[in-house]
């Protein structure tokens, strides 16, 4: 119980050392005794999930890819850009569906998207047509929730990512690190049960990207999500999550996965620090082996 | 010598922004070689008068048939066939090019359809509406809804279709269902460039007027330019093409400004 399952490729990875985590963090202990009957506190469980591009020649994308994630752990999947991580979060959300294999929410299969399955993308997606109050409204519109009701989540969630002035504002007249911001807070709006990101912040600029970090994990520590985010950025990686797992490329398989015990929370100078800088060494040796592998 | 060089420069650079004076000169430069050419030609007697008359001869026909009210009521004619053809296409074409780009269980079996028709040309056409339709304003209004339907579907549907993938992805996560996504996301964010494609089919629909009025009409720019025609009007002729420019013009310009107004987010 609470322990993950590793597929046979990582525990057979050789060089670096593959912790077997628990999945439930000792964060509060009194969750666990209710949460028997929702798999120890498994929010998304993704179990032997394989997909392959179109017929059985195809390309193989995803092959055989398990991994838990526990209520409100801030989990990280690092790897290669072609590897299927970002194939992974869209099969998540429930916007593409899996070869073979189960996705489970809070114990439901994912069949279709829902908006209890927030996600973030790499591209702008805010609705242009839409002032930022309006984009952060629409899930809890979509949902009928009653006028005053959205006007308070829409200004708990203005006032969280700091942008109560721009409420007015159209997408086009803000900054790229601004509508990742709004992009955030329109998914927190629907208080979905895990946050999906698929490299929000990629196409930032480095400081911008920091800023958004520290602006992300704040949120996070002061909301309790559960967060499944996606990066080929190892410092982002490790500054963000609570694990990291490590995928290869071509099938995409995890080959790895990575404690991050660096006490929270965590300043942007935590790149500098010696225990982070061993975890990053481990990380790079591991996507070394895989660029290698690859020649 | 530096500053001239400079405006120079400004003027040659590729996409480069100049001066609004500049532009508004240039512009108003354009007209008078148009007309001094054309006042040159026909006042200098280079033509004869019979084909291109003078450009007094022509604001006097202007005076004349405005003060009779002539002018006003082929005018309105005219401006009632076009409006009434392009409205009745745009009410049919738009929510069709949006399934048509949307889905594609429409697209598959009407675009090969769509696509024959569109390369018909209208005037052939002609003899089958009269002897479908009559001769009545029907007919008229059937020429200009067949000269823009099918432009208007084929382009819709492309707008349509160029909505971001992601964007429709996005509003899933947000709780929009399937059966949603048409008339929340895909509707609101091609309009801007579905106001762009019917300012644009507008203007072809002035273009089919003649052809419209070319049979059986008898009231209308149309009309009058080619009853001109016989009687060696060619004054008239001129002042019928100058209010079909003019009024195509005007719903152009009617037309950015609706764009400004129910699109302000976009460019």
């Amino acid at each position: 119980m609470g322990t993950l399952i590793l597929n046979a490729s990582s525990q057979t990875a050789a060089g670096p050392r593959v912790v077997m985590t628990e999945t439930v963090k000792a964060n509060n202990s009194g969750g666990m005794a209710s949460a028997n009957a929702r798999a120890a506190g498994t929010t998304m469980a993704i179990e032997d999930v394989t997909l392959r591009y179109g017929d059985v020649n195809g390309v193989l994308a995803l092959d055989d890819v398990s991994l838990k994630v526990a209520k409100n752990e801030f989990c990280v999947i690092v790897g290669p850009s072609g590897c299927g991580k970002s194939s992974l979060l869209y099969l998540a959300a429930g916007l593409n569906d899996a070869t073979s294999g189960s996705i489970k929410v809070d114990g439901r299969e994912v069949i279709e998207p829902g908006p209890d399955r927030g996600m973030v993308f790499q591209s702008y997606t805010l609705f242009p047509w839409l002032t930022v109050r309006a984009n952060i409204e629409y899930g809890p519109k979509r949902k009928g929730l009653p006028a005053e009701q959205r006007r308070q989540i829409v200004d708990q969630y203005l006032n969280e990512v700091g942008l109560a002035p721009f409420a007015d504002h159209y997408p086009a007249q803000l900054s790229g690190g601004m509508k990742q911001r709004v992009a955030i807070a329109r998914a927190l709006a629907n208080d979905p049960a895990v946050l999906l990101m698929d490299e929000p912040f990629g196409a930032l600029d480095s400081q911008t990207r920091g800023t958004m970090q520290k602006l992300l994990l704040r949120v996070w520590e002061r909301q309790q999500k559960t967060v499944l985010f996606v990066t080929h950025d190892i410092d982002e990686a490790l500054v963000l999550g609570d694990r990291v797992l490590v995928m290869t490329a071509r099938p995409g398989k995890i080959k790895a996965e990575i404690k991050v015990d660096i006490p929270r929370p965590r300043s942007m100078d935590v790149i500098l620090e010696p225990d982070f800088i061993a975890l990053k060494r481990r990380i790079l040796g591991l996507l070394h082996d895989e660029i290698d592998e690859d020649h | 010598m530096a500053q001239r060089r400079t405006a120079w420069t400004r003027l040659t650079t590729p996409f480069a922004n100049i001066p609004a004076g500049t532009a508004t000169t240039l512009a108003l430069a354009m007209w008078v070689v148009v007309i001094g050419g054309w006042a040159f030609l026909s006042y200098g007697r280079v033509v004869p008068n019979m084909f291109l008359p003078t450009p007094g001869t022509v604001l006097e026909t202007t005076y004349r048939m405005s003060l009779d009210g002539s002018l006003f009521y082929h005018t309105l004619t005219s401006a009632k066939v076009v409006i009434l053809g392009f409205i009745v296409s745009s009410l049919i074409a738009v929510p069709l090019g949006l399934w048509m780009g949307t889905y594609r269980a429409v697209q598959a079996p009407l675009e090969p359809l769509v696509n024959f028709i569109r390369y018909l040309p209208v005037t052939s056409f002609v003899p089958l509406f009269i002897l479908w339709i009559g001769i009545g304003i029907e007919q008229r209004i059937a020429v200009i809804f067949f000269g823009t339907f099918f432009q208007q579907l084929v382009m819709i549907s492309d707008c349509a279709r160029s909505v971001s993938r992601d964007l429709v992805n996005a509003s899933y996560t947000l709780g929009t269902k399937r059966s949603e996504a048409v008339w929340h996301v895909i509707f609101p964010a091609a309009l801007p460039s579905i106001l762009d494609t019917l300012r644009v089919t507008m203007g072809w629909a002035w273009t089919y007027l003649v052809v419209a009025e070319l049979v059986a009409a008898s009231s209308g720019l149309g009309y009058i330019s080619l009853k001109a025609m016989r009687g060696f009007q060619v004054d008239v002729i001129f002042m019928a093409i100058a209010a079909i420019g003019l009024l195509g013009l005007i719903t152009d310009t009617a037309f950015r400004i609706l764009r400004a107004r129910v699109a302000p987010w976009a460019p």
